[in-house]
Parts: structure tokens; sequence; C-alpha cells
């Protein structure tokens, strides 16, 4: 019987595309629009991911998320390097200062000061230069995204290509020359800002002269360490803000999630596809079972019962489903896989798959309970009309 | 010795009625009617006389409001809705009017749908259906699409469709009423000559007046209820 429901669903070409297509579409919208949601949301601490060695982050209390800069006092460096159970504590600044390019146009750019000793926080994945060049004189290094575009040199001939920002090219930050010594591949940040490191001292010398210029210190637990207690005991004796790096990227995400409009953008987005997923396949799912409801009637007939008939319109609801969402989520990572290098933010995660599952099975249920209805409430004698 | 006849069919007193109140219809109104295995019964008369609603409460597949109609002394009002559906599966044929075949399966498989449905293995259902479409000079179209054959060609097929479990009783709607005179002859020759036996009887309902010839006895409705039986049609 369910070989003859398959017959029955594939057999009407147009009618099966239909409901497949509309499944496909809400699939595509369901897992597309969370899925560039998600991108967008990891870039508001991929910086934090980035920063990968320390194991907690310590910063003022007012802090609500890695952009919210509220500077301490160096001193406090060295109160947490004083706490028991900390290995080892480093000062980094970050702040967004303005960089005087080659053609006296000014750009704000995010500068990161790595520890001056052991360069911690810096970029993993150097593309030109090493992250020890920090060390030379006046020395930066600047993301790829940012040399190639925001700071890129304006073409030499018009209608031209600009020209990336290459080691040895010269900035001014804030009126103090900064020499390119890197280009790094770094993880785009939600402000799309360009990134420039260089080392703590010659940041805080970039920086405009203020009493507090310390914005993270970046703390290594000793081995065998438990980190939730060491935050604790951080936040104990020093009055300041820790928290483990996954703990931070929370932080920093809760912070655009209650206080941006981007969730409920999407989530509108979200809900229109499986409402418009959903009517698209409910209905053309529903004309389908009524154009076959006299071949349900003479099955009832011929002595097929109601439990039987659910299974088959359930299976065939399943097959629909499975093929359609299989073709949503194909569709929505080739768009992944399009776009990636592009400026637009992708991250599909299984956790979204298994949302736009889920959705694409109550869509599948909706179209297949309406549908059932209909075949319970048919009388087998409709046979002989 | 003379054959003791088995009873097929016996309804008495059997009354149906459609809607409520203005709308109220009565389709049936004491009808009183016995059909024998081994025998062709045809059920004529205008329309509206309540021929399919009576096949419909013969056949199961309508509940009476009143009297009792016993299939070979079962009766379905009964029964529980589990075995009401079982015993139609294994001992009801249908034949229609439009043929109802599944528009999207082969003819074997069409077939073979009644064994299915009773828990035969697909395969050796739609084998079985294959040996039987051969009888019907279907042999070689098995595969073909009810849509690529012909009305008397998918009038066969549904013919094949009535019997392949083994009925022990055959309920048909107008089955010639869309064919030309001499294809509907052919069909109601192979009906007679596979569908019927000592152990199954046939019931047709038909206006069609060039079959029934056909029939062993022939019982002519009138608003709502059984006016006369006769075993020949000039009698009528």
């Amino acid at each position: 019987m369910y070989l003859i429901a398959l017959k029955m669903l594939m057999g009407d070409r147009s009618k099966y595309f239909g409901i497949v297509m509309g499944i496909t579409f809400a699939t595509l919208i369901m897992t597309q629009q969370p899925s560039i949601f998600v991108g967008l949301m990891s870039r508001t601490y991929s910086f934090i991911t980035d920063s990968g060695l320390a194991d907690i982050w310590v910063m003022d209390p007012r802090v609500q998320f890695v952009d919210d800069i509220k500077p301490m006092q160096d001193t406090e460096l060295y109160r947490v390097r004083s706490v028991s159970g900390v290995e080892w504590a480093v000062p980094m600044y970050k702040g967004l200062l303005k960089a005087r390019l080659a053609n006296g146009n000014f750009q704000t750019c995010n500068v990161i000061g790595l520890d001056d000793a052991s360069l911690v926080g810096g970029p993993a994945n150097m593309l030109q230069g090493k992250l020890d060049d920090l060390r030379r004189a006046d020395g930066i290094i600047v993301d790829q995204d940012g040399a190639n575009g925001k700071l890129a040199k304006k073409p030499t001939a018009p209608g031209g290509k600009a020209i990336p920002l290459k080691v040895g090219d010269i900035l001014e930050l804030n009126d103090k020359r900064a020499v390119v010594v890197g280009i790094a591949k770094t993880s785009p940040t939600f402000q799309s800002q360009p990134v420039l490191y260089t080392t703590y001292s010659r940041a805080v010398n970039f920086a405009p002269s203020e009493r507090k210029l310390l914005s993270f210190i970046l703390v290594k637990a000793g081995a065998g360490e438990n980190i939730s207690r060491l935050t604790q005991r951080i936040t104990e004796r020093t009055g300041l803000a820790a928290y483990s790096r996954d703990e931070f990227e929370d932080v920093t995400m809760n912070y655009f999630m209650k206080n941006t409009g981007i969730p409920i953008n999407f989530g509108v987005a979200v809900l229109l596809g499986f409402i418009v997923g959903a009517a698209i396949a409910g209905q053309t799912f529903f004309n389908f079972t009524l154009e076959n409801i006299k071949q349900f009637g003479v099955l009832k007939a011929m002595g097929v019962s109601n439990g039987m008939l659910l299974r088959m319109i359930l299976l065939q609801a399943a097959v629909v489903g499975g093929i359609g969402y299989g073709l949503g989520v194909g569709a929505t990572a080739w768009f992944g896989a399009a776009m990636s290098g592009s400026v637009l933010a992708f991250r599909m995660t299984w956790q979204l798959l298994i949302f736009s599952g889920v959705g694409v099975m109550l869509i599948c249920c909706i179209a297949a309970l309406i549908s059932i209805r209909t075949v319970f409430k048919l009388e087998p004698a409709v046979v002989f009309k | 010795m003379v054959e003791q006849r088995q009873l097929a069919v016996r309804c008495r007193n059997i009354a149906k009625h459609y809607g409520t109140g203005d709308a109220r219809v009565q389709a049936l109104n004491d009808v009183e009617l016995d059909v024998y295995a081994g025998e062709l019964m045809m059920l004529v008369g205008p329309s509206g006389c309540g021929k399919t609603t009576l096949i419909s409460i013969i056949a199961g597949i309508l509940d009476q409001n009143q009297g009792n109609c016993l299939i070979y002394g079962k009766d379905f009002l009964s029964m529980k809705s589990a075995e009401k559906l079982a015993y139609r599966a294994k001992n009801i044929g249908f034949v229609f009017q439009a043929y109802n075949l599944l528009p999207t399966l082969t003819i074997a498989e069409n077939a073979a749908v009644p064994l299915i449905i009773n828990g035969t293995p697909r395969k050796q259902a739609v084998e079985q259906a294959g040996e039987m479409l051969e009888k019907v000079g279907l042999g070689g179209r098995q595969k073909s699409l009810p849509a690529q054959l012909s009305g008397g060609q998918q009038q066969r097929v549904a013919i094949v469709r009535s019997l392949i479990h083994g009925p022990r009783l055959i309920v048909c709607d107008e089955p010639t009423s869309a064919l030309d005179h001499e294809t509907g002859h052919k069909v109601m020759e192979l009906m007679k000559a596979i569908a019927l036996d000592r152990n199954r009887a046939l019931i047709i309902v038909t206006h069609d007046a060039r079959i029934f010839e056909f029939a062993d006895r022939i019982a002519r409705m009138d608003d709502g209820h059984i006016a006369r039986v006769v075993t020949s049609h000039a009698d009528l």
C-alpha cells in the first residue's frame, strides 16, 4: 500500500513538483535567513574567538560587550596577576582611532594593542610578514579585508582597481607614523572596520592621551585550575568583571540580541518563510488529495482502513518533506559557498538544520492533517457517484 | 435431488433516507430482495429510484436506517468497523461505471490492489494479476497505464480487479454505460464467463437495456422500493 501511496504522489508530476518546491522554498528561507543571522551574530564576538590563548577576559564591570570599552587603570593588571591561580595576565588595548591614508583621507580603525613581551591575542593567520615584526619600529599589522578594502590606495588611473595596502606602506594614526609590517587574515567583525594590531605600548601612544587606557586583561589559568572558580576569585579580589572566553562571547551576543532589532527582523523573515512555505505546500498537498479523493474513496470501498490511509498520506507528506528539505538545505549550502569571501555573514550550523527540519516537519504535518481530515470524512459510497 | 441454492444477499425491510427536516429525501423504503450465489441479478429502474443506494448498502459502504441486510448470513450493521472493512475486503468486488482505476499505477498493479489490501505480498499479487489479465486478453499490456487503454480494456481491468481476490459477491454500477454496444456486449460475456460461478453472486445496476439478456433475474425498482422481480426482460 505504501508503494501505491508513492505512485499516487509521484504520478502527478506537476503537483508533486509544486509541493516539493513549496517545501524547498520554505526550507531555503528558514535555513538561509537564520544562517545569515547566526553569521552576523558570530561576528559580534569574532574578535574574542580570534584572540585564542587566554582563558579569561577581565574588564570594567560596566562593560556590556566586546566593543563597549570602559578603560581601567594600568594598576589593575598587577592586582589581577596577584590573584592565586593566575598563571599569567597581559594587558590589551582596544579602541577606535582614525588612520590618515596616503591620499589624505581618514578611516576609523579598530586598533588592538597586544602585550609587548608575549604578543598574546595577536592574529593567528599571517598572510604577509610575521607577528614578531610588530617589534620593529612603528610596526602595525593590518587585517586583509581592511588592507584590500577601506585602507586600500586609490587606483593610479581613473576606473582602475584600488591598490591594496602592503608591507612597507605607511599610515598616520593620531598624527603618529605607523608602518605596515604584516597582513593578517582575521574573522570579519560586526562593525566591519579595518583592524590594526600593534604592541600595547605603541597603541597607548597612538591613542589620545587619557588617564585610563587599559581595555582588557587577558588571563591564563594555572594548570588544573577551575576557570569558573578563578573568574569568581578575580571578581571578588579586584571588583572587576571576569568572564571565561565562552561567557564573554555569550555576554556580547546577548547584548546584540537584546538591544538591537536584528533578531526581530530575521525572526520575521523566518516566520514569513514558514507561513508562505506552509501555505504553498499545505494548499498544493490539499489540492492533490482533493483531486485524488475518488481514488481514496475506491480504496476505502475496497477495504482500506482509515489508519492505513493515514499512514499513506503521512508517507506522502514525509517524502515530499524529505526531498524538499534536502533541496532547500542544499540550495542554502550552495548559497553560502557562493557567498564565501563576500561581505555577507553566513554560518550554517547543525542546530539550524534541526531548526529548519522541525519547521519542515510542522509544515508537512499541517499539510497532511488538512488532507487526512478530508479523507477520514469521505464516505466510501462516493465511488458510485 | 434438487440442489439447495445458497442465499448470497438477503435484504428485509430496508429503508434509507438522506438529510433531515424539509431536506429529507427517502431513498429506499421497505426493500425486500434475495440474491442467490451463482446468480446474476440486475437492478433496473429510473434515475433516483434508489438503485445505487441499495447496492451501496449491500456492499457495506453505506448504512441503512432501518431493516437488515445479510451478506452470506453476515450483517454489516452488527460488525465493528475493522471487522466490516476486513469482510468487505475479502468478500466484495466492485466494478464502476467510470472504472475508477488508479491512473498512476500500471494495469497489473491496479488489478492487484485487492490482493495487496488482503495482505498478499506485492510481487506475488502483481504476478497473479498479470496471469488473470492474460485470460482477458490484456497479457501484453500489463505495464500500460489506464490512460493508454480504451474504455473496454479499462473495464476489463476493472473486472479482473473485482475478481482477483475471489470475492463471493460482485457489485457493478453501470458497467457498460460508458461503452459502445459491441464492447458492452463483450464485457458482459466476459463477466458472465469468468465472474459468475456457483459460489459467487453478481449484482449489476444498469440502465442499459442492451444487456438485460445476460441477467438471471431482473429487479425493477421504482420510488425507493422493488416494484417487481422478473426472470426475463420481456416481462419488465
